[in-house]
């Protein structure tokens, strides 16, 4: 102790202080940040859970209405189709937790056979898309490079080159595709969720949509080949030059600090 | 006769070729003044060098990535390794540049060495600049090294936009477009630049290989001699150092080139390149297959230049859409003010040691560095454009930003708005403040020592801190700067008695003179009469 | 220095009796310049066994750079080029490139790492001062070049001869303009290219996804399309530039929430096409949300408004997404009225 107050006033003091503040900070950070979604999960999973229409009113009624109608708070569900509440229930984007710029992906609260149901019920309003079947959506003996160029063309806009996600128009953004179920990329370009614009097969046919999964299989999952190194996130510049910045100027300039630094004295003073 | 010759024969063979050189080159010359040069020591000494060895592994990888390169934009089917390209069209500067990633072994190593090494180049270059900025190193007599520098780093940032976009790839051929659209902006002339540039309208089959040549030779060949003379200047007016004891405006202390600082300025180059190599195997850069082959109706998101063109990029994504329609001809204000703001900012850094040198009227030589807190004007200027720097990079990524912290990106675009005006104000006024406390800190530990953190309880009960005094060479660094005070106006009658006629940039210089130097812009520094009183015990308390 | 080393006199109440009133006068200055420190020896100066560690330190580091570049070498000649490992935590890398790059990095930073090792621990660090000298001339020297100058200007006669000396600045100055000259076949003139694009009345709208001419009722409401103009392929020539200009995207609103009276004029049942060049500097903007028919631009964020006339509502773009004018044909095809009413993409001088 006496040591550590004896030090208090040692020139490196400030710096080692809030050094310290900065891990703390960030520590609790982290300690607390998932924390509170847990919490928030389990709420969500208290919802009563019974079958098809009942599933419906009481998870869904009370912002899309009673008949699937909609309210001022969700948009009508006739016609929107099977697919639709599967990739909206399936990805947990609905229920909705807080009304927001945009419902975000989350842990789902039904399981397959009650999705199963919803799709049903829905479905049974109005004739829409329905959900896709395996050998539509997998990405077996498609054209990746055709699927390439058709993800640039359509979709890098909003999801950037291999599919790390963008940013929207006040607060929106388009999602990361990274490791996402086919079948919910499938969904989503058929169905086209929130602002998404939708790509129907009239527009784009069964074919295209199975080689942009391929191509996203390819570039955009855990298992994706990244020959020069690290990704750095797959965000381009932005992070490059955060990183040649932080990792590449500061090992110079710690090289240069110990060039330049005085060698030990053999006298203690 | 004869005995020369024997001497001549019994010399060490190095000795011979020595005096060959000599006699030809007249190297012994040379080398009298300069091998045993002393360079002082310190890390930021070594910023520079930094910048100087980037731009040497520049220049070797980028020859060796000119052996393989194609700059062409012919129209070629990819058919080789990297499958989700294969049967793609391409223009064969792309396709040469995926063959010198997936092909050509330790290729895709060269370039992400020339190119990681490109973004420290300039980060290094910035932060050197820096340096010299806030320890006054710019004063006479190295005004002019200072501009070549400066001319260093601008040309240094079109270089590397010009390689940048020289792959053919959607990202970069997506600067290229915006350049074109900037370009356009430009009254009267915009158009046919832009014709000219390119061979016709965007993006047609000319601008890779016209930037090729822009980019391996114009620019890298005007930076060579820029550098040559920027050395040549460092040499001869030898090495600024700070101040301590010794350390005078008449000598410079260090150690001699010859041996210590040719290890370890030598070493220090391939500490350089192993750690950019290193780099380079370890992350990723530029990843021109991921991004695809470019084409100009296809986009991404996030769509930004290498770093050291962000500022540019927030400003022209923070700007309003301003657009005046007149007599048939448009004024294009909303590119056409950020791409005149774009030098202006950048210049007023460069312009300002011969505005400060104009303020002091100081036509002295200065080789000892300013601590930046005794420069409390000066220090919060070069704070204040770093910070207008800084919240443009921050707009030119607001996109990421946006994504990265749950936040709006209109949201982002009107604190950039406001903040490119707020902050560097705020920031200006906070550095100085920071400066004024740094100096009184100082004072405190001229007058009173160090405060030793220990508390001694008196044999009377009262508690009280010890304070260390100072060695007399921290004293002497302490209290060894100037303090410039403030130009008066002079007698506005001459010795003659004839009314003066002062001008109106005579009253100016007057003017900011006292903002810079005037009251509340620095603290007295201590005098030897106040040490003593105080050490002595007199008036004390 | 420990806290032990203060000395008693040094406490701040305890100053006045060690002094007393018996206060010497101090040297002059207690600031002044004392001078250099006194060289104080490393460990490696007076003990040998130190320096011989640091001598092998050294020579360990330049021994460690030969096996690297060995070991480049190695990873050279045996590693196929193509080969993908998995590094944890970087990801699936190429194994070449990693190799290759390690070694050299560790080659080149032994080498570094034992040249600056050796300077600081063998090498002398008595710091030696150098004068400096001042950089102007000595007047006597200003004064004989002066003299030279005028001697040789007076002898050129250059201020004597005006009608040499207006000529030959006359002769430089005009010189230059040959090279300006030179540059006039970089490209074409303008003339009205930037107001042309491929689309032009008849031409019907190709998705560039299928290939095949878009029909309405293809195009769903909330859905995105992205149309060229018939007759365009990917491998002509001038594909590039020409799509460049007539890149298309469409999309279907409900007729009632299309605000702007002449979008609704130019539509099909709600079918608008509008350029998908960005008025501000020409990326092709269509992050589409089509809930709100807000197109943003992915590289400055000019926001368009496509229910309200392709008007700008955000951003640095100064004028409305230009419309392209579409019908349906006999045929059942969606197809164009003619070319776009206003240049697409960014806005010029010429472009009024």
């Amino acid at each position: 102790m006496k040591k550590l107050s004896a030090r208090r006033r040692h020139p490196l003091a400030a710096v080692v202080v809030l050094l310290f503040a900065l891990a703390v900070t960030g520590g609790l950070y982290a300690a607390f940040a998932p924390a509170d979604t847990a919490k928030a999960d389990d709420t969500a999973q208290s919802l009563a859970i019974e079958e098809g229409k009942k599933l419906y009113s009481v998870g869904c009624a009370s912002c899309h209405g009673t008949g699937g109608q909609g309210t001022t708070d969700g948009p009508s569900l006739v016609g929107v189709g099977a697919a639709a509440v599967d990739f909206q229930v399936a990805t947990g984007r609905m229920p909705l937790q807080q009304q927001g710029a945009q419902a975000p992906r989350k842990k789902a609260i039904y399981d397959q056979a009650e999705i199963d149901q919803l799709a049903a019920y829905i479905a049974s309003l109005g004739a829409g898309p329905s959900v896709p079947s395996k050998e539509q959506y997998s990405p077996d003996g498609a054209d990746i490079a055709k699927g390439g160029e058709l993800f640039r063309t359509n979709c890098a806009q909003c999801h950037n080159f291999t599919g790390k996600g963008g940013a929207l128009s006040n607060g929106k953004y388009a999602p990361t595709l990274e490791d996402i179920d086919p079948k919910h990329i499938y969904e989503a370009m058929q169905t086209g969720p929130q602002n998404m614009p939708s790509f129907p097969d009239t527009t784009m046919s069964e074919k295209n949509k199975k080689d942009i999964i391929a191509y996203l299989d390819t570039v955009n999952s855990s298992k994706a080949e990244s020959p020069g190194g690290l990704e750095l996130g797959g965000l381009g510049p932005v992070s490059e030059g955060l990183f040649a910045w932080i990792f590449g100027l500061g090992a110079l300039i710690a090289a240069a600090i110990w060039v330049a630094c005085r060698t030990a004295k053999a006298k203690k003073s | 006769m004869s005995t020369t010759t024997d001497n001549r024969r019994k010399a060490p063979a190095g000795e011979r070729v020595a005096d060959w050189a000599d006699g030809r080159l007249g190297i012994y010359t040379l080398a009298k003044a300069n091998m045993r040069k002393i360079f002082p020591d310190h890390w930021s000494f070594m910023l520079g060098e930094v910048c100087l060895y980037s731009f040497i592994i520049i220049i070797l990888t980028g020859v060796y990535l000119t052996l393989f390169f194609h700059p062409s934009m012919n129209e070629v089917v990819y058919h080789g390794p990297y499958v989700p390209m294969q049967g793609m069209r391409m223009s064969e500067a792309f396709a040469s540049t995926l063959n010198i990633s997936f092909d050509v072994r330790g290729g895709l190593l060269i370039r992400q060495i020339h190119h990681w090494a490109a973004l420290i180049f300039l980060a290094a270059m910035f932060v050197h600049m820096m340096r010299v900025f806030f320890t006054g190193a710019f004063r006479k007599p190295r005004e002019v090294n200072w501009l070549f520098g400066f001319l260093l780093f601008v040309l240094g940032m079109f270089t590397g936009f010009t390689g940048y976009s020289l792959p053919d790839d959607l990202l970069s051929g997506t600067g290229v477009r915006f350049m074109e659209g900037a370009i356009l902006s430009v009254p009267i002339i915009g158009t046919y630049i832009s014709m000219f540039l390119f061979g016709g309208e965007f993006p047609g089959s000319d601008f890779v290989p016209r930037f090729f040549s822009i980019h391996v030779l114009l620019l890298p060949g005007i930076m060579l001699g820029l550098l040559v003379a920027h050395l040549i200047l460092v040499v001869y007016h030898k090495h600024t150092q700070y101040p301590g004891p010794g350390r005078t405006e008449k000598n410079v202390v260090g150690m001699p080139l010859m041996p210590v600082y040719m290890a370890k300025a030598g070493g220090f180059f391939f500490l350089v390149f192993g750690i950019i190599a290193a780099i380079a195997a370890i992350a990723s850069i530029n990843p021109i297959w991921a991004i695809g082959p470019y084409r100009p109706d296809q986009v991404s998101t996030g769509a930004q230049p290498d770093w050291y063109m962000g500022f540019a990029e927030g400003l022209i994504r923070v700007m309003p859409g301003w657009e005046i329609n007149l007599w048939g001809h448009t004024l294009v204000l909303g590119v056409f003010i950020p791409l005149v703001i774009f030098p202006l900012v950048l210049g007023a850094i460069a312009v300002y040691p011969f505005i400060e040198s104009w303020v002091t009227g100081d036509k002295r030589e200065h080789h000892l560095l300013d601590r930046p807190r005794n420069h409390p004007t000066r220090t919060a200027f070069g704070a204040a454009w770093i910070a207008a720097y800084f919240v443009m990079l921050v707009g030119g990524g607001n996109d990421l930003w946006a994504t990265h912290f749950h936040l709006s990106i209109n949201a982002i675009t009107w604190f950039v708005r406001i903040g490119f005006f707020v902050i560097p104000a705020l920031v200006f006024i906070a550095t100085r403040r920071m400066c004024m406390g740094l100096q009184r800190r100082d004072k405190d530990k001229v007058l009173h020592g160090r405060e030793s953190g220990i508390i001694k309880r008196l044999p009377h009960g009262e508690f009280v801190e010890v304070h260390e005094p100072l060695s007399q060479e921290e004293l002497h660094t302490l209290t060894s700067h100037e303090q410039p005070r403030p130009l008066e106006l002079g007698p506005e009658v001459d010795e003659n008695g004839v009314k003066r006629k002062i001008t109106g940039s005579e009253k100016l210089r007057v003017k900011l003179s006292k903002g810079f130097y005037g009251e509340g812009t620095q603290i007295a520094k201590p005098t030897a009469e106040e040490y003593q009183e105080i050490t002595s015990g007199h008036g004390h308390h | 220095m420990s806290s032990q080393d203060i000395p008693e006199e040094n406490l701040p109440s305890t100053q006045d009796e060690v002094h007393g009133g018996a206060v010497t006068t101090k040297v002059a200055d207690p600031f002044a310049d004392p001078g250099m420190p006194p060289h104080e020896h490393r460990i490696q100066d007076i003990d040998e066994r130190a320096a011989k560690r640091s001598e092998r330190a050294v020579a360990f580091l330049f021994l460690l750079s030969m096996l690297a570049t060995v070991g480049f070498i190695a990873s050279y000649v045996t590693l196929p080029v193509d080969k993908i490992i998995y590094v944890f935590p970087i990801g699936h890398i190429s194994a070449l490139n990693f190799s290759l790059g390690l070694t050299l990095g560790v080659a080149l930073f032994c080498i570094g790492a034992g040249a600056v090792h050796w300077a600081r621990t063998l090498m002398s660090d008595v710091e030696v001062a150098d004068e400096r000298h001042a950089i102007a001339a000595e007047p006597e020297v200003k004064a004989k070049v002066m003299a030279d100058f005028r001697e040789g200007a007076e002898e050129s006669a250059i201020g004597r001869r005006p009608l040499i000396r207006r000529t030959m600045f006359g002769a430089l100055a005009l010189l230059p303009l040959s090279g300006v000259v030179l540059l006039r076949d970089l490209g074409p003139l303008p003339g009205t290219k930037l107001r042309k694009t491929a689309w032009s009345e008849g031409k019907m709208l190709v998705n560039q996804n299928t290939l095949q001419p878009l029909r309405p009722e293809d195009i769903q409401v909330g859905s995105l399309t992205f149309a060229m103009p018939e007759g365009m392929k990917e491998e002509d020539h001038d594909f590039q530039k020409e799509i460049a200009k007539a890149a298309l995207m469409i999309v279907r609103l409900q007729p009632d929430n299309i605000k702007d009276k002449r979008e609704l004029d130019w539509s099909v049942d709600g079918i608008v096409a509008f350029s998908k060049i960005c008025t501000h500097v020409g990326c092709p903007i269509s992050l589409y949300e089509q809930q709100t028919h807000h197109v943003l631009c992915p590289c400055h964020q000019s926001t368009f408004d496509l229910s309200d006339g392709g008007r700008v509502i955000f951003g640095p773009a100064g004028h409305a997404l230009p419309q392209l004018r579409i019908k349906v044909n006999d045929k059942g095809y969606l197809e164009a009225m003619g070319d776009f009413a206003e240049p697409v993409g960014p806005a010029y001088w010429e472009r009024g």
